[in-house]
């Protein structure tokens, strides 16, 4: 095992990064974000067929590039740093973890291809560690009916993996109401998910926890890469902004809270990294590392966020500057796949430190 | 020279010579070259790669050893100074008895009045002839009661800048006017001193360097500092926490939802910072010296204060007792084998020792983030004319 980069790692993100660099410009993410389209499925596609993303976590012989959580992890700290609008933790993280955990073959093909994407009907806030709310259920014809609030990457999908209790059926997406509602994050809107007695076929077990815990573990390497930018911005702005005829950066105010901030993301680097590394191996550690992971990189990219804000001034405050996509992408992941305290309550069981009695 | 070379110059070694008599053996050793292999021959060294060394201490396990405590500021921080800067003679006279621990050195560096601000220091060294009459007050001297020998930094102009008016000096323990008192500490226990220098004359064939390079001489020393402060492995849920934890897990009884947030708070952050470490060393052995070493010693200081904190706090009665006040001398930080109220009390200084954590986030935020430096008021005023 290792916690730094493998040269293939660096070559899988220098290429993902030199993509977004020159299609996903943050003035770019914006305008988009604004329009009635806020996925950039161009993009998606150029990721998903030249550099392989989609298939990343599929195996060769389902047509995958056979690679692990260590390379997706890659791939989501260059999609946190750019906030870049694509599917990729919905459906090449989350709806595959599903498929690969349920032992689906032939939409894993399809996934790995790029041509078909995916989404698993889950609120985007459900914990691995509690049980999902019971709001769908299957009918006597077997169809199903109900609503799912709150759901990442569902208006673009054209598969729909819904848990019903312990079993994920497939429903294709025609059958389903998918609602857009206005959503915090503008990058990564909420839909509502209805069924009105749609068809759908099980196609075998979910497995909440191990499916939800892989997402938050991997998670963990996106809100890095959110903590990243807007550590990097923030240092290059206080740097140019001048005030009292000094810049900025050169008050010991400011010094101290950037020195705190950087080492708090050195940290979350360092816990991703380790949650990536121990998720690809299967280690019984796993989970155990996705907790630690997901809580600290989800308050460190908060915390980040909001102080990037801050030491902005002015201009943090408006529209026109983008550190506010990434402060509403870093608030609404608190909240995503379990919260920082639901994760260290997962600490507690698993590091047996116990509650009180 | 191989390692293979040094190995069997080793067994060699001690093939020939009697372990049994410790002092003579350290002698024999370093005069074979064997004590430091990167260091000249002649001065206990083989002029051959740092590395080369493991394979002697390999070879020559099991005989007698180094005290690294007692002897650490002599092995860390004088011999690679004076091996830099020394005369022949000074090189010749001093690293022999240094390494063997016949001479303990002690540091002569802080003051009362420069703490952070070091290059502030107002410790005079005057000339007269051949000799330097040097008066001051030094603090946080450890080892100082064991110590033949000292280095020390003076100012031998007033007249400059502060940087530039300094002299470095190998100072004479037991020269008349030198004075060593103990420094009682917030636990109780004194691990430092407090040393008076009261018209103490040096030769001037103790100085180190030229006069007025005395802040050039005090990097060499001070860089071998930092490089002490690394953070050894620990394994997960150890150190600091893991005191804590197995005060928690054995006690259910103590336990309160208000401290089961704060302690798995602490034990996530203790573990992203035993990962970082990790990683730290990782990236050093791969020949990627990272700038994250910097921020290493600001988050145990500030994880070893949260965490004896919390231990006091969550033993409640037992809390309020405290294990030993009796005003002695101790030669280390017992962080293991003593009670939490010592822990917490003790923890309190690694904010402040080995540069405070406020000066180590100005070293982040200008040396790894390139952030500029608050506007110097003292740089170009006569040491002089600061205000003091």
């Amino acid at each position: 095992m290792t916690l730094l980069y493998t040269e293939v790692e660096e070559e899988l993100r220098a290429s993902v990064r030199d993509l977004l660099a020159d299609r996903c410009a943050p003035d770019a993410v914006l305008k988009r974000a604004e329009s009635a389209a806020p996925y950039d499925l161009e993009l998606w596609k150029t990721l998903a067929h030249q550099i392989g993303v989609a298939g990343l976590l599929v195996p060769e012989e389902y047509g995958g590039a056979g690679a692990t959580a260590r390379e997706a992890a890659v791939v989501l700290e260059e999609l946190g740093r750019a906030v870049a609008p694509v599917p990729f933790l919905t459906s090449a993280v989350l709806a595959t973890k599903a498929l690969l955990v349920a032992g689906e073959e032939d939409l894993l093909q399809e996934l790995a291809a790029g041509d078909v994407t995916a989404a698993l009907v889950v609120p985007l806030a459900a914990s691995p560690y509690r049980p999902l709310p019971e709001t769908v259920a299957v009918g006597a014809d077997g169809t199903l009916s109900g609503e799912v609030r709150a759901v990442a990457g569902a208006e673009i999908a054209d598969v729909l993996l819904v848990p019903v209790g312990s079993a994920l059926y497939r429903v294709a997406a025609e059958h389903a109401r998918v609602e857009v509602v206005p959503s915090l994050d503008l990058t990564r809107p909420i839909a509502t998910v209805g069924f009105d007695g749609a068809p759908g076929k099980v196609i075998g077990h979910f497995e909440r926890e191990r499916v939800l815990s892989f997402g938050a573990g991997l998670l963990a390497s996106e809100q890095l890469g959110v903590g990243q930018w807007c550590l990097d911005t923030t240092l290059a702005y206080i740097k140019e902004r001048h005030q009292f005829a000094r810049p900025v950066g050169s008050f010991q105010a400011i010094k101290h809270r950037m020195a705190d901030l950087w080492l708090d993301v050195v940290r979350a680097r360092a816990a991703a990294r380790n949650a990536a590394d121990l998720l690809a191996a299967g280690s019984e550690d796993a989970g155990l590392a996705a907790a630690v992971a997901a809580s600290w990189c989800s308050e460190v990219a908060l915390h980040v966020a909001e102080e990037g804000v801050q030491l902005h001034g002015g201009i943090g405050m408006t529209w026109e500057h983008p550190v506010h996509l990434y402060l509403k992408r870093a608030k609404a992941s608190e909240i995503a796949l379990g919260t920082p305290g639901a994760h260290r309550e997962a600490v507690a069981a698993l590091a047996d430190l116990p509650g009180p009695v | 020279m191989t390692g293979d070379d040094v190995a069997s110059l080793a067994r060699e070694f001690l093939a020939s010579h009697d372990p049994g008599d410790r002092q003579a053996f350290l002698r024999a050793r370093f005069d074979a070259g064997l004590a430091w292999v990167h260091f000249p021959e002649g001065l206990g060294g083989l002029g051959a790669p740092r590395e080369l060394q493991q394979v002697v201490e390999r070879e020559l396990a099991g005989t007698p050893q180094l005290d690294t405590g007692v002897q650490g500021i002599g092995l860390g921080m004088a011999a690679p100074t004076i091996l830099a800067f020394g005369t022949e003679e000074q090189k010749k006279r001093f690293l022999r008895p240094l390494w063997t621990g016949e001479e303990i050195w002690c540091q002569l560096f802080s003051e009362p009045g420069a703490g952070s601000d070091l290059a502030t220091l107002a410790t005079r060294a005057v000339r007269d002839g051949d000799e330097w009459v040097v008066d001051g007050q030094k603090v946080w001297t450890s080892g100082a009661h064991h110590a033949r020998w000292a280095i020390l930094v003076a100012r031998t102009d007033v007249d400059v800048p502060k940087h530039r008016g300094l002299t470095y000096f190998v100072c004479d323990m037991h020269a008349p006017g030198v004075e060593v008192r103990p420094l009682r500490q917030i636990t109780g226990e004194a691990e430092f001193n407090e040393v008076f220098l009261t018209g103490v004359r040096l030769g001037d064939d103790l100085r180190l360097g030229e006069v007025g390079d005395g802040w050039r001489v005090a990097q060499m020393t001070l860089m071998n500092e930092r490089v002490a402060i690394g953070g050894a492995p620990v394994r997960r849920g150890g150190g600091m926490v893991g005191l804590v934890t197995e005060t928690w897990r054995s006690r259910p009884e103590l336990r309160t939802h208000d401290l089961h947030q704060r302690l798995l708070r602490l034990w996530v952050e203790s573990e992203v910072t035993r990962l970082a470490g990790q990683r730290l060393r990782e990236q050093l052995s791969a020949g990627q010296p990272g700038p994250e070493g910097s921020g290493m010693k600001l988050s145990f200081a500030s994880l070893n204060q949260a965490l004896s904190g919390l231990d006091v706090e969550l033993r409640g009665e037992e809390g309020l007792e405290y294990d030993d006040w009796s005003f002695r001398r101790s030669d280390s930080v017992d962080f293991f084998g003593r009670g939490a109220g010592y822990r917490y009390l003790r923890a309190k200084g690694n904010s402040i020792e080995g540069g405070t954590s406020e000066i180590l986030r100005n070293i982040v935020a200008e040396r790894v983030l390139g952030l500029p430096s608050e506007p110097r008021v003292d740089k170009d005023v006569p040491w002089k004319d600061l205000p003091r």
